[in-house]
């Protein structure tokens, strides 16, 4: 266990530097950096003041001198200054963290439950099997936009309850809510089937283990088999699919932000990749990297942890 | 079975429609492309079976003309996920040791990386300076589905590469290394056939992924430009369009949905067997 992650975690670190320095490059490497946006932007600009500014803000220096700078900065824990907002790329990222972690956890913990319980339903009581089945693929087929906007035309639109989409002006936790619950189902809907599908299919398989059997001829009661001997060992593979999620809960929901109007990490990081706003990009790719992979690593350990005959 | 069956239907029905699809468009006369203002918003009608979008096109002409971009897509990307996803899969369990530690890490860290922002980010790049044309909707396709192999390759790769490593292991490629079979021959006529059952689910599943990613581009304006039509664009103006016409909403989706489905009972059959 101990060697599983002393190996892991250094790949880990190897990993988001190599990551660090491709997407600065490739960043770099885009048309249009801040000096030019600003020439743009003032025609009163001469050439002089242009080489002026680019070597102020060391835009003259070589993109890998300029990494090794930034670099340098984020292991003294200085992240600089989102170039878009003019602030701190730490302050910046910081609200639209709390809205991806609040939007997709909620969401993610009633899909991960409601699928869990689906997926029981299908193993256990074959007669749901094909309900739950075509559930899942509807749930899969069905692009998050489109539902998001039938979710706004039925609810919003025709029936008048529930707001469209944005935020609140004032914190009431009721009216929070009011706003969440839209954005909320479209993203637990689309993220439901996976679980359900897996629940399934471990379910199904665990129910043939001899032990299952072994528990039956002892009279264990079925509900203490389907939850005491068979949910914990087929949550075994499912650790991996959370995992995976995990990394979703910090990158955000791009379409769901979108169609909903909600500021979050998704449109954070797409419109800072987009206007070139290389500290606050950096940063926030290298945190939804790391916690990808950190949640992965996790998931081994705890599989591993859980299952001895993961451990050789 | 059924599913196969149900899948495949589906698939032969978007096919059908994207071939009809320029018959249709002459049959009823009207260009899908050409905004026609006087008869904006139109209800269904006999000259437009499905009524009209907002600029007067008509719906149903330019449905079927996004089964075409919707299928290429989907069809090109997952021919080009398998193809390198096979080869990398392959490689990293015939070699072993450091090739297959570098191309799965590659692997993990492009997994690990936020798809969306990222394919974002690529499809917004001017694709002419890494010499794919920008134009039209087919260089459009070219650029969407370069883009999606990109990251498509990854999920073959390691579905190749966990089979790839049993199929190595099994006693008839032990007997054929012993026989003095060469390593390429070994790999063609021992291995890869093996690998036809898990590929063609992967190959399934990597067409219902690149559909859904066309038409989440097109959607957020990145993807098929206007006035070419695709699900995904025909969707983008329908969420401005909901509280007057919330219908124009309910077709594309309902394409996009059925094609995606298609794919997946594909898979779902394949894989039951």
């Amino acid at each position: 266990m101990l060697r599983t992650i002393a190996w892991r975690v250094p790949q880990i670190v190897a990993t988001l530097v190599i990551l660090s320095l491709v997407a600065y490059l490739a960043i770099g490497a885009m048309p249009g950096d801040p000096i030019s946006l600003a020439m743009m932007a003032d025609p009163r600009l001469g050439p002089e003041d242009v080489a002026r500014m680019r070597a102020l803000h060391g835009l003259d220096q070589p993109l890998l001198a300029r990494w090794s700078a930034w670099a340098t900065g984020v292991l003294r824990g200085e992240f600089g200054y989102s170039r878009l907002f003019a602030r701190p790329a730490a302050e910046v990222l910081w609200p639209a963290l709390r809205g991806s972690l609040v939007l997709l956890g909620t969401a993610l913990a009633l899909a991960a439950g409601i699928g869990v319980a689906a997926g029981m339903l299908a193993a256990l009581r074959p007669r749901w099997r094909g309900v739950v089945d075509a559930l899942a693929l509807v749930s899969q087929a069905v692009p998050a936009f489109w539902l998001g906007i039938l979710l706004i035309i039925l609810f919003a639109v025709t029936l008048g309850w529930l707001p469209a989409g944005g935020v609140p002006d004032s914190g009431g936790v009721a009216e929070t809510a009011r706003f969440l619950v839209l954005p909320v189902a479209t993203l637990a809907i689309a993220h439901l089937a996976a679980y359900a599908r897996h629940t399934a299919a471990a379910m199904a398989d665990v129910l043939r283990a001899p032990w299952i059997t072994a528990a039956r001829a002892r009279g264990a009661p079925e509900s203490r088999i389907a939850f005491r001997h068979a949910l914990p060992n087929a949550a075994v593979p499912l650790l991996s699919l959370l995992a995976l999620d995990a990394g979703g809960l910090v990158s955000g929901a791009l379409i769901t932000e979108t169609v909903f109007a909600r500021p979050g990490m998704g449109k954070l990081l797409t419109d800072a990749v987009m206007g070139s706003d290389q500290n606050l990009a950096l940063l926030a790719l290298l945190l939804v990297a790391g916690v990808t992979m950190l949640a992965t690593l996790a998931a081994d350990v705890a599989q591993r942890a859980l299952d001895p005959r993961l451990a050789a | 079975m059924t599913r196969l069956r149900a899948g495949l239907a589906i698939l032969l029905l978007l096919v059908i429609a994207a071939v009809a699809a320029p018959g249709v468009a002459a049959w009823l006369g009207v260009d899908p492309d050409v905004p026609d203002i006087l008869a904006r918003q139109a209800p269904p009608s006999a000259d437009h079976p499905l009524g009209t979008d907002e600029l007067g096109r008509d719906i149903l002409v330019r449905l079927l003309v996004g089964a075409r971009v919707s299928l290429a897509v989907g069809a090109a990307a997952a021919v080009a996920s398998t193809v390198i996803g096979l080869a990398a899969g392959l490689l990293a369990a015939w070699r072993g040791g450091w090739v297959d530690a570098v191309v799965m890490r590659v692997a993990d860290g492009l997994l690990a990386l936020p798809a969306l922002p990222l394919l974002v980010l690529l499809a917004a790049l001017d694709p002419s300076a890494i010499g794919l044309p920008r134009g039209d909707a087919s260089a459009d396709v070219v650029r969407i589905v370069a883009i999606l192999a990109l990251f498509g390759w990854v999920g073959v790769a390691r579905l190749t590469r966990a089979a790839a490593i049993s199929v190595l292991a099994r006693d008839h490629v032990r007997a054929a290394r012993a026989l003095g079979v060469g390593e390429g021959r070994l790999l063609r006529r021992h291995v890869v056939p093996a690998l036809a059952a898990p590929l063609a689910v992967a190959g399934s599943l990597a067409v219902a992924g690149a559909i859904l990613a066309e038409s989440t581009l097109s959607f957020l304006g990145l993807g098929i430009q206007p006035p070419a039509a695709s699900w995904g664009n025909m969707l983008a103006n329908a969420q401005d369009l909901v509280f007057s016409a919330p219908m124009a909403a309910l077709w594309p989706g309902l394409a996009i949905a059925l094609a995606v489905a298609g794919a997946m009972l594909v898979a779902d059959g394949l894989r039951e067997g």
